[in-house]
């Protein structure tokens, strides 16, 4: 048991290690004037050059969501028409075929939502070119869609006027100065303990067996680091982070763990530093550590336990439940992936859901619905503050004071923002799932009926909403009625909270702080912290709770 | 304060009857609209009561346990509309006695040539002349142009000492219903009928013009949209139910969904608004609006005036100073026997004083000598003690006095009372016949309690600035006598409102109260303006709140009064949202036991059986409203502390108690329905 514990212990302490550090760094790349400037503007101002970008006056809430909306949107058209003729271009080696419609929809909505919900087989879905042009590009530019949101919200709470930055600044500075250095050095880190990087597409090896065998490699380590970084996911391999070849090492499990980890628990230290009080950041990172740490848990006890049927049947079950899992992570460390990559949003997988114990399936499934215990690059942090100003607003009222975050009145039109958000997530969600529950379309995807088939259609939709991306791979999902639901619940949880939230910064920007007395409830204490947990527990997890209990719970209870 | 001794018991027989009637009016769908919360409840409440008509229809087996459902949520909608009504009630209860003041009288009318014409009260407009002479009822609001009254407003402030009245200055504003108990005014009505004063106070606290405010608004949406997450869960419920193969029955998931969704502080939300309101006016001020009571809840700033507000003003006698030759003892003679019959707060505190001092005395002894009161004309009092005029009054007027019977003025009478004056004192001078005898120092008096307060004020977070037009050395020895933060001195009206836009360009919400025509455009700048009854139109039109006492230092009592009003809203909405868990916990495993036989092991509290643990939950959700009405109605104990002690204080009991509390008491309701089913 030790080993488990001081093994978790010490990653923790190293995403501590690397998340304040670079929570600092963060603040200092968007917020600050100084000496990386000199480093990167010159490299920014080419770019802006090349785009045609000649104003960098600070933005509208307005005219930020406007531009983020439109850079989306484009980069979404061109990625559409890109696999939609995919065979004639160049660099198709493999002579891959033009993507089916519903297919090309889900699969470009997918990468630009952050989701990477891979409905088609990485290997023989995708040319060559649309590997580099369209999944890499994406990778960058939806992580960085969501970290201008943050740094617009961190801005909008740190100042005070109409403006909350310029989104073409902060979308290429989110690229420039955060995506693009890190992804080096993860690269670099990755290859350095066995992950292939090269351009050869194919090469043919002799087995031990005396057979040949031939090997799909690619430039895998550079994928590999902005699809954890930018909370993306959609892996080189069909088979994810559990190909040997995606991550070959319980070291590269580690640096894969914390790429995806470091920003989500990094932004927390940098709305920190922009406030000018770094105990607002520890507050709401200890918060949702020890949500995280709780997951933590549940998850890994349950796969420890194993299935209570393999133990019935004759075997022995001591090894806990071994099923999907590959040998060199073993239990712990695959627990740990399973918990962070469905915190963090990210959806590569080094297990497979699927064959999670049902309460161990039921901790991935749980981070997703709650969608804010660190969540995705920036709108994970922006997920936060909503619970955040919901938990203030509460608490507010509970000491006698219209409720104020960081001297900012909540008022009625933040709160129908906030409300938005909040109830969209568990509609996308609930509601789909019920439509496919009650149809043919729907049910005749599912592999396993009974209670596990609920949560197979579940956790598919929980995974578009939250913008994860990874599956109970046991659906058969590849038909155009989950192509298309899906990419709609995806394309909805992305956007509407985003734009939602870019409304609340835009209203709370503009607002007169309130100064600080000591009747003002503080959002900076250990009370806080625990207010902020009970919301999160009660408002996020109420309304999942019937369903988890048809699902996951229904399900353990009846195998034990 | 009149407010502690008329304060009604929260369940007054006549207005619990009341209440439970109109709770039943209340069920018309129209009204209900307006509380989205309880009006899904009625919905569901009609929906199972077509069932129980149209058994055949709906295949309804069992139709007991259908009424029994029927009944629980017919009663929970009830007892959230009794709450409503009971609040109101005690509201128009409140109403009805200031109605009674507002008789119709008949008005001497002066018209253009200046006659007196008999009208009719309601026919007075705006601009309208009329004459009041002692023993009448002023017929409406208006401005004395003429003459002096002293005017009984015992209707409207229960304060039964008459208070003088005269044209021009402060107190020249007089309001309709109340009595002119000697001499008589000239008025010129300022309201049209039906927008007088008195109308306006009636309509609030009949709450016939209650609007919600931003902070209740903030708080319904939150309500609605958890009341929509619920829906969507309960709806979608059912085809993932039917997937594995259990059908919910349409009962069952009415039921999940009532008690699932705020209905507790949905049905008490309306109420606690009204009680709110009715608390301020229990403590005689007058909101015009909910919005300036939340306000007060989130004052950070108050400007008070020191003279009438921190001190008494300058009226309390704090020595007797002899002038050309006399003793003390003298001059306490002289001064007692001037006061003996002056009841003035001044002449009291001479008396007072003077027992100090040691000196006794009986009063009786003087019963039939003539008292002589004060007038504007001669700004002296006093009393002809066998014939010898006993007097004080201003150092001027008794100047003027005494050289009229021939006496002369001593010749340190002037350094004297400047020096006095210079101290922030007051100097009245004592004349014994034609002779001055001394002086009585009245000084500025800080109020019993200030201190404590301000110190309270501290406690919530709240600055006080204190506005005088003393020189600062005086101003700075009364700032730190009462312990107020800031000061400011040798202040004009326009330095206030200075104050007050600086305090609120630094993002302070700021409070004040004042009286005098000066005080309007501040009263009118300031976030709460509390005004005083005895104050001048202008300012109780500017003002958003008036306090009938004229009683400055009230404004703490209204801050708290909001604080509480926020935190009685907070508190039950956690509790409210608390309650949710233990109500999964009896209803889920009892809704799926049938299908799924191993649920029972979550059912953790080992309710009697299925039906008793979903009825359970569903009479608990009922219960729990009429319960927590005192606390509604109440409203939660405010004492000033941090907000991070109140805020734990607070989450402990309503968070936490909203998370066991029901675990209790639905296993009890549990227990007692075993005994039947």
């Amino acid at each position: 048991m030790w080993h488990v514990f001081s093994q978790y212990t010490l990653i923790f302490l190293l995403l501590i290690v690397i998340a304040v550090p670079l929570g600092k760094y963060l603040y200092v790349a968007f917020f600050e004037k100084g000496k990386i400037d000199r480093f990167f503007s010159p490299i920014e101002a080419v770019i802006y050059r090349l785009s045609g970008i000649r104003s960098l006056e600070e933005m509208t809430w307005k005219s930020y969501c406007t531009a983020l909306l439109i850079v989306n949107a484009a980069l979404l058209g061109i990625s559409y028409g890109l696999l939609r003729i995919q065979h004639y271009l160049p660099l198709n080696g493999a002579k891959v075929e033009n993507m089916e419609p519903t297919l090309t929809f889900n699969t470009v909505v997918s990468f630009m939502t952050n989701t990477n919900l891979q409905h088609y087989s990485g290997e023989s879905g995708l040319s060559i070119l649309s590997q580099m042009l369209f999944v890499t590009m994406m990778m960058f530019t939806s992580a960085a869609t969501g970290l201008t949101v943050a740094t617009a919200l961190i801005r909008a709470l740190s100042k005070k006027g109409k403006t909350i930055g310029n989104f073409y600044q902060d979308f290429v500075r989110a690229n420039v100065r955060v995506l693009l250095p890190l992804s080096v050095i993860v690269t670099i880190l990755l290859v350095a303990f066995g992950v292939p990087q090269t351009f050869l597409a194919r090469m043919a090896v002799s087995t031990l067996e005396g057979g040949t065998q031939t090997l799909a490699l690619g430039p895998v380590a550079s994928l590999e680091s902005i699809k954890h970084l930018g909370t993306n996911g959609g892996g080189f391999f069909g088979a994810n982070s559990s190909h040997p070849f995606e991550n070959p090492h319980p070291f590269t499990n580690v640096i894969e763990m914390l790429s995806m980890w470091c920003i989500p628990a990094a932004l927390p230290f940098t709305y920190g530093h922009a406030v000018k009080n770094r105990k607002q950041g520890w507050v709401l990172f200890a918060t949702m550590f020890v949500l995280f740490v709780m997951m933590l848990g549940v998850v890994y006890n349950a796969e420890q336990s194993g299935n209570p049927l393999v133990g019935k049947s004759g075997f022995a079950a001591d090894q806990g439940n071994m099923e999907g899992k590959e040998v060199r992570f073993g239990i712990p460390l695959s627990s740990l992936f399973t918990a962070i990559t469905t915190a963090a949003t990210t959806g590569s997988v080094n297990n497979m859901h699927d064959s999670l114990t049902p309460i161990g399936g039921l901790v991935p499934l749980a981070l997703m619905m709650l969608n804010n215990v660190f969540g995705g690059d920036g709108v994970g942090f922006v997920n936060i503050m909503m619970y955040a100003m919901i938990a203030v607003f509460l608490s507010g009222l509970m000491v006698g004071r219209t409720p104020e975050f960081l001297g900012r009145k909540i008022e009625p039109k933040e709160m129908k923002l906030i409300v938005i958000a909040l109830l969209l997530h568990p509609l996308i969600i609930l509601a789909p799932s019920a439509i496919a529950l009650m149809t043919h379309m729907g049910t005749e995807a599912i592999s396993n009926p009974g209670f596990h088939g609920i949560s197979q259609v579940v956790y598919e939709y929980t995974s578009s909403a939250a913008n994860n991306g990874s599956g109970f791979e046991g659906l058969k999902d590849n038909t155009a009625f989950w192509n298309i639901s899906t990419g709609v619940v995806m394309l909805l949880g992305r956007y509407v909270s985003i734009i939602a939230m870019l409304a609340v910064a835009g209203s709370l920007v503009g607002k007169q702080p309130v100064p600080e007395t000591i009747g003002t409830f503080r959002t900076d204490t250990a009370t806080f912290g625990v207010i902020l947990f009970g919301t999160v527990f009660i408002i996020g997890a109420l309304t999942f709770f019937p369903v988890l209990i048809l699902g996951p719970v229904a399900e353990y209870l009846t195998i034990r | 304060m009149r407010g502690n001794d008329n304060r009604q018991s929260l369940f007054q027989p006549e207005l619990v009857r009341q209440a439970a009637i109109e709770s039943v009016k209340k069920l018309n769908p129209l009204v209900m609209m307006r509380n989205p919360v309880m009006f899904v409840v009625e919905i569901g409440t009609l929906i199972v009561l077509l069932m129980l008509l149209f058994p055949r229809f709906f295949r309804i087996e069992d139709w007991k346990y259908e009424l029994a459902v029927f009944v629980i949520l017919l009663l929970t909608i009830l007892f959230a509309n009794f709450a409503e009504a009971l609040a109101e009630g005690r509201g128009k209860a409140q109403a009805e006695s200031l109605k009674k003041t507002k008789a119709d009288t008949i008005a001497k009318r002066i018209s253009a040539k200046g006659e007196i014409e008999l009208v009719a009260s309601t026919q007075l407009r705006k601009g309208d002349i009329v004459l009041v002479e002692a023993g009448d009822l002023i017929p409406g609001d208006g401005e004395i142009i003429e003459g002096l009254a002293s005017i009984d407003e015992s209707a409207i402030t229960g304060e039964s000492a008459p208070v003088i009245k005269e044209a021009g200055g402060d107190f020249s504003s007089v309001t309709g219903g109340t009595k002119v108990v000697s001499d008589w005014i000239k008025v010129k009505i300022t309201a049209d009928p039906g927008e007088s004063f008195l109308d306006k106070m009636i309509s609030l606290v009949e709450g016939a013009t209650r609007q919600k405010t931003p902070n209740e608004l903030a708080l319904n949406i939150l309500l609605v949209t958890l009341t929509l997450i619920f829906l969507i869960v309960v709806v979608t419920l059912v085809p993932i139910a039917r997937y594995v193969g259990i059908h919910l029955s349409i009962t069952t998931l009415i039921i999940l969904l009532v008690c699932l969704i705020p209905t507790t502080i949905g049905g008490l939300l309306s109420a606690i608004g009204i009680a709110g309101m009715n608390r301020l006016t229990q403590f005689n001020v007058l909101a015009m609006s909910g919005k300036a009571v939340e306000a007060a809840g989130d004052v950070t700033t108050i400007v008070l005036d020191k003279t009438g507000t921190i001190t008494f003003g300058n009226r309390m006698a704090a020595q007797f100073i002899p002038v050309g030759g006399t003793t003390e003892e003298q001059v306490r003679e002289a001064a007692v026997l001037s006061s003996i019959k002056d009841e003035t707060p001044e002449g009291r505190s001479v008396l007072e004083l003077a027992k100090q001092q040691g000196w006794k005395a009986d009063v009786a002894e003087y019963e039939h000598e003539e008292f002589v009161p004060f007038t504007a004309e001669t700004r002296m009092s006093g009393m002809n003690v066998q014939g010898i005029p006993y007097r004080k009054g201003a150092v001027d007027a008794i100047s003027r006095h005494v050289k009229q019977l021939g006496g002369r003025i001593p010749s340190d009478l002037k350094e004297k009372s400047e020096q006095i004056a210079k101290q922030g004192g007051t100097p009245l001078a004592v004349s014994v016949g034609a002779d001055i005898v001394g002086i009585i120092y009245l000084k500025d008096t800080v109020k019993p309690g200030m201190r404590q307060r301000f110190d309270e004020l501290r406690k919530m977070g709240i600055k006080t600035i204190m506005c005088t037009g003393d020189n600062p050395l005086t101003a700075a020895t009364i700032a730190n006598e009462a312990g107020v933060d800031e000061f400011i001195a040798e202040s004009k009206p326009e330095d206030k409102i200075r104050v007050i836009r600086e305090e609120q360009a630094k993002g302070n919400l700021v409070a004040m109260t004042g009286d005098g025509t000066n005080d309007a455009p501040a009263l009118a700048q300031a976030d709460v303006g509390l005004a005083m009854n005895s104050g001048t139109m202008a300012a109780k039109e500017a003002a958003n709140m008036i306090d009938l006492d004229s009683d400055p230092t009230k404004i703490i009592e209204v801050i708290s009064i909001g604080k509480q009003l926020l935190m009685t809203r907070g508190a039950l909405t956690t509790f409210s949202i608390a309650n949710d868990i233990a109500k999964y916990f009896a209803i889920l495993p009892a809704v799926f036991v049938a299908s799924i036989p191993q649920m029972k092991s979550i059912d953790i509290l080992h309710l009697h059986s299925p039906a008793s643990a979903i009825l359970s939950a569903l009479i608990f959700n009922a219960v729990i409203i009429p319960l927590l009405i005192p606390l509604a109605m109440r409203g939660v104990r405010y004492q000033p502390m941090s907000s991070e002690k109140l805020l734990r204080r607070n989450m402990l009991i309503y968070g936490g108690g909203g998370v066991i509390a029901p675990f209790i008491g639905i296993k009890v309701i549990d227990l007692a329905l075993g005994l039947f089913m």
